[in-house]
């Protein structure tokens, strides 16, 4: 592989950092240039995310735009940053909603209560950084620090400027991921010592090479056991239920940019996390306990969707939508097929987009009325006719609406789940019936908010939509729209580099079905 | 018949940072009865001078990789790091202390003295290959430990805490005395290589020798468990960091365990590695003995924390919890192969440790009301907004004692784990990692009360530049050591105490 001298991977992980360090010197009073500094760093690092996609070689599954340097040498940590195909997809989609994610705080009051803007921003690019580093990040270690700091950022935005459980909801957050990831450390370390380095492709390549490097016998194994090390901790950041229980605190305290971040980018870092390291490292044990997580999977699939119906508050119910919706890539991830995997992976971009896109409407309406149940709306499309419509678009796309991008991803998946030899037919139809959940809840939320007669003095005299808010809706519904009926602009991409992980996986995988 | 060693057989140059601190704090004593009441700021710069002094002779005496005073002293990679450890420790806490003193009316110039003194019996400490040599620097390292902790007399707690301190110290020392003369007896030697040298055969041939060894052994390690206070030993660690005046207990908080380690370690891996009680077996006795003992030490320093209210209660039992921490690094040493790597994870560590712990008493410090009142974790509702850059350096602090990425203290637990995990000690390090978890629980409550919390903060007093300065090497020392950990590990990577 080529290693250049500085690469754009490198270039659009450092320009949210830089954007950071340059938000720092500005004022607090300057609330104004503060806004601007944080969305052109982000739109900057955007261009370099879509610069980088534009030169990415479709056809070599290898990592591309790789960069080196010794880091800790002694101990064979580097840092090593490039991208594959799944990496540049959660790249681009990182840098797509972060400034989604700006521009949504525009004109939030929670900021303006508060106070503290040029923090808020600071956070916001420093969990850029944090996620796109984890996203291309090719050495273990390296890749720790940044899914770890990823934390940081996120339980000071849920804590300052989230509603009014808010210090409960972040502490929550907080001690749940870091008893993940600190157990994912350990089996970490065990790996790096035991592989002798901590670069990614090359501890691959070693268990490759040699099948008995993390022995497996047995689904309580050392390979079983660094395996559920890695998992566990992805299982919480996903959230895989019974993990889940974090996830409804911190996306109903959180801000709306924090909710959008979280279900936008965040929860991804836990499925790219399984796909790219429990798999590679651990072939026999993700074989061996593919139909346990895949029972957890259905399970979340069908609990999140019924709970969603239950609640009465829109935030909650989208949150338990996501529980829900991450259960079908997990799901898809598991089924250890191709279909499987590569719809898991459309489904965590869509997922990203539609349940940001959801967060978002959730959060316009927060700001117009300040409540958040649902009882309290209703003919909201006749009040602001381009927002109900807008809305739709996004609520039919979370929903899986054929043409639309959800359609995609969960169809793949339930194909993969069917023609899966882990999983099969049984995990298919409950699967399936998740499919039939999320047409119920998402349509009675939106005909809770939207339809019928407006009977609430309140609502009558709603503010209509911002510039920005027009745009940003606008432009996530076009992407939704484009993926549905195009997908391959975006996914040809990964294509090359799913199939060679999905080789892999499916080779060992056979072995063991053979033995 | 006896021959009076010549100076070069001597080997002085390979203890002279040691020693020229120790000369130095002497000479400190008599310069400052001349320097007036209300100057005694030249006293603490004197003291500065000194420390730096220090530093740049370790320089010369780095990689000596030598023994002076006829095997007394071993000037090796191990002893150097140490010695940059403690010197950094001390050149943090004077410039902490400065304001301190003055304001709580305890400044006189002995206290530099003092903490000169005890710094260089840090140092021999760390140096010392020996048994008696480790005994004269423990009465050197703790005796103005003792004078400090009761500086703030006549005030009822700073005494209690003094007198505490100097009780259970002495009865420390005695078991380390005993333990050593135990060791002696069974041994023949004090001398830690020879010693190394006769356990094989003391093991070997079985009977009352290997019992000696193995009573001697252990009262070495309750005596030397008490100074870096780990469990079961720790009992009088929350009174008496409590009631030392702030910048004494912070820096007893870090040197004590410096020099407790360096010995520990030493001892251990240098003199015991062989030592188990029956032969070929691979677990050395005492790595079983560490295990428990870093495990205890872990499980109730983390968990009592979470109780406690007052910040220096906290982090005393935090500064328990980090004793376990290292614990569990000697453990990994008791794993042949491992020991020169666990070695080193401890010195990360106490270097991470130092900085960060450090800085946090400084933080509190800042807190401190004149009339000596408790500081609670209350105390911190609303920081970051009156003190916004104050608010930054403790929540750096307290994330770092978690142990999260960027910071110094992620990079110690990293090496400690991985010590411990290339030691195969995995039910230990899953004990690590457990408490790590619970440790965040209380250090984010303070994060929590400075950021999350609205309120009016007490009236925070301006921070004089002395203080300031003393902050903010400890945070960008915390900083640098999380993101270019190289800077460490290139100077440990050759660091070899193990026997060859």
């Amino acid at each position: 592989m080529p290693e250049s001298a500085i690469s754009i991977t490198t270039i659009t992980l450092f320009i949210p950092l830089v954007s950071m360090f340059i938000l720092l010197f500005l004022k607090e009073e300057q609330a104004q240039f503060i806004r601007i500094g944080a969305l052109a760093g982000s739109l900057l690092t955007l261009g370099a995310a879509v610069v980088m996609w534009a030169g990415f070689d479709i056809t070599n599954p290898n990592l591309q735009f790789v960069q080196r340097g010794e880091w800790i040498p002694t101990y064979g940590i580097s840092y090593y940053v490039g991208v594959d195909g799944l990496s540049m997809i959660l790249v681009v989609l990182t840098a797509f909603i972060v400034p989604v994610a700006i521009l949504a705080s525009w004109h939030m009051h929670v900021l303006e209560e508060r106070g503290r803007q040029k923090l808020y921003y600071i956070f916001i690019m420093l969990l850029e950084f944090a996620m796109i580093g984890s996203f291309v990040a090719q050495d273990l270690f390296l890749f720790y620090i940044f899914f770890e700091v990823t934390l940081v950022p996120m339980y000071f935005m849920i804590g300052i400027w989230g509603a009014e459980q808010r210090v409960y909801a972040a502490i929550k957050f907080f001690l749940y991921t870091i008893a993940g990831s600190i157990l994912m450390l350990l089996a970490l370390l065990y790996v790096g010592i035991n592989a002798g380095t901590f670069a990614v492709p090359e501890i691959t390549a070693a268990v490759r090479a040699n099948p008995a490097l993390f022995p497996f016998a047995g689904m309580f194994s050392t390979q079983s056991f660094l395996f559920l090390g890695f998992l566990i901790a992805f299982a919480i950041k996903t959230p895989m239920f019974p993990f889940h229980s974090w996830l409804p605190d911190a996306h109903v305290q959180a801000p709306t940019a924090g909710s959008i971040i979280l279900a936008g980018v965040l929860l991804k870092l836990g499925t790219y996390g399984m796909a790219r390291f429990c798999f590679q490292f651990f072939p026999e044990a993700s074989v061996a306990w593919a139909p346990t997580v895949g029972v957890l999977a259905v399970i979340g699939i069908l609990y999140g969707a019924w709970v969603s119906y239950a609640q009465t508050d829109v935030k909650k119910l989208v949150a338990y939508s996501s529980v829900s919706h991450m259960g079908f890539v997990v799901l898809g991830l598991f089924a250890l097929n191709a279909q499987g995997i590569n719809g898991a992976i459309l489904q965590m971009v869509n997922h990203g987009i539609s349940t940001g896109g959801l967060f978002l409407l959730v959060g316009m309406l927060y700001e117009r009325r300040h409540t958040k149940a649902l009882d309290a709306f209703g003919g909201i499309w006749k009040v602001m006719p381009l927002f109900g419509g807008l809305s739709l678009v996004i609520t039919l796309s979370s929903m899986g609406l054929p043409g639309l991008n959800g359609f995609v991803g969960e169809f793949t998946i339930l194909l993969g789940t069917f023609g899966s030899e882990y999983l099969g037919f049984f995990f298919a139809l409950f699967a399936t019936l998740g499919v039939i959940l999320a047409a119920v809840y998402s349509l009675y939320m939106y005909q809770k908010v939207f339809m019928g007669e407006v009977v609430k003095e309140e609502n009558k005299h709603l503010e209509p939509l911002h510039w920005q808010e027009t745009l940003l809706l606008v432009v996530i519904v076009i992407v939704i729209i484009w993926i549905g009926v195009y997908p391959s602009t975006f996914f040809g991409s990964m294509d090359a580099s799913v199939n060679q992980l999905v080789q892999q996986v499916s080779a060992v995988a056979q072995s063991i079905v053979s033995r | 018949m006896f021959e009076v060693p010549s100076f070069a057989e001597l080997g002085l140059g390979a203890a002279l940072p040691a020693i020229a601190l120790a000369i130095s704090a002497t000479i400190l004593l008599l310069i400052d009865l001349f320097i007036p009441r209300e100057r005694k700021m030249a006293t603490a710069i004197i003291a500065l001078v000194y420390v730096g002094m220090a530093f740049v002779i370790n320089f010369f005496t780095f990689n000596a990789d030598t023994t002076s005073f006829m095997g007394l002293f071993a000037a090796d990679q191990f002893t150097g790091i140490l010695n940059m450890i403690v010197l950094f420790a001390a050149f943090i806490s004077i410039l902490l202390s400065i304001d301190y003193i003055k304001r709580t009316g305890i400044e006189r110039g002995e206290f530099y003295t003092l903490l000169l003194l005890s710094v260089s019996g840090i140092m021999f400490m760390g140096a010392a290959n020996d048994l008696t040599m480790i005994f004269i620097a423990l009465e050197l390292l703790s005796i103005p430990l003792y004078v400090m902790a009761a500086f703030r007399a006549p005030d009822l707690k700073s005494e209690e805490s003094g007198l505490k301190y100097f009780i259970l110290g002495a009865f420390a020392s005695a078991f380390f005395v005993y333990g050593a003369a135990l060791v002696y007896g069974a041994t023949g030697s004090t001398n830690l290589p020879q010693i190394f040298e006769r356990v094989n055969v003391i093991v070997a041939e079985g009977g009352s020798g290997s019992w000696l060894l193995l009573i001697g052994t252990g009262l070495i390690l309750v005596g030397l468990g008490f100074k870096v206070a780990v469990a079961p030993f720790h009992m009088w660690t929350p009174d008496v960091y409590e009631g030392a005046p702030t910048p004494v207990t912070a820096f007893m908080s870090v040197g004590a365990k410096v020099g407790g380690f360096a010995a520990l370690i030493r001892i251990m891996v240098v003199a015991l590695p062989g030592f188990a009680l029956t032969t070929g077996s691979v677990n050395t006795a005492w790595q079983v003995t560490f295990w428990v003992i870093a495990a205890l030490t872990l499980v109730w320093g983390n968990i009592v924390a979470i109780a406690q209210t007052s910040i220096k209660r906290m982090l005393a039992y935090s500064s328990i919890a980090h004793a376990g921490y290292i614990m569990m690094a000697v453990a990994a040493a008791g794993t042949a192969g491992v020991s020169d790597a666990a070695a080193r994870a401890a010195l990360i560590y106490l270097m991470a440790y130092m900085f960060t712990n450090l800085g946090a008493f400084g933080v509190a410090m800042v807190l401190e009301r004149n009339d000596g009142t408790i500081v609670t974790l209350d105390d911190f509702i609303g920081l970051s907004k009156h003190r916004p850059i104050l608010a930054l350096m403790m929540a750096v602090f307290m994330l770092s004692l978690t142990g999260i990425p960027l910071t110094g203290g992620f990079i110690g637990k990293f090496f400690v784990f991985s010590a411990t995990v290339e030691a195969g000690l995995i039910p230990l390090a899953i004990i690590g990692v457990l408490t790590s978890v619970a440790s965040a629980y209380y250090y984010v409550r303070i994060i929590i009360n400075m950021y999350l919390k609205d309120g009016e903060p007490r009236n925070v007093e301006e921070t004089t530049p002395a203080l300031t300065l003393g902050l903010y090497v400890a945070f960008v020392g915390t900083l640098i050591l999380g993101i270019f950990p190289f800077l460490i590990t290139g100077l440990t990577d050759t660091v070899q105490i193990a026997a060859r």
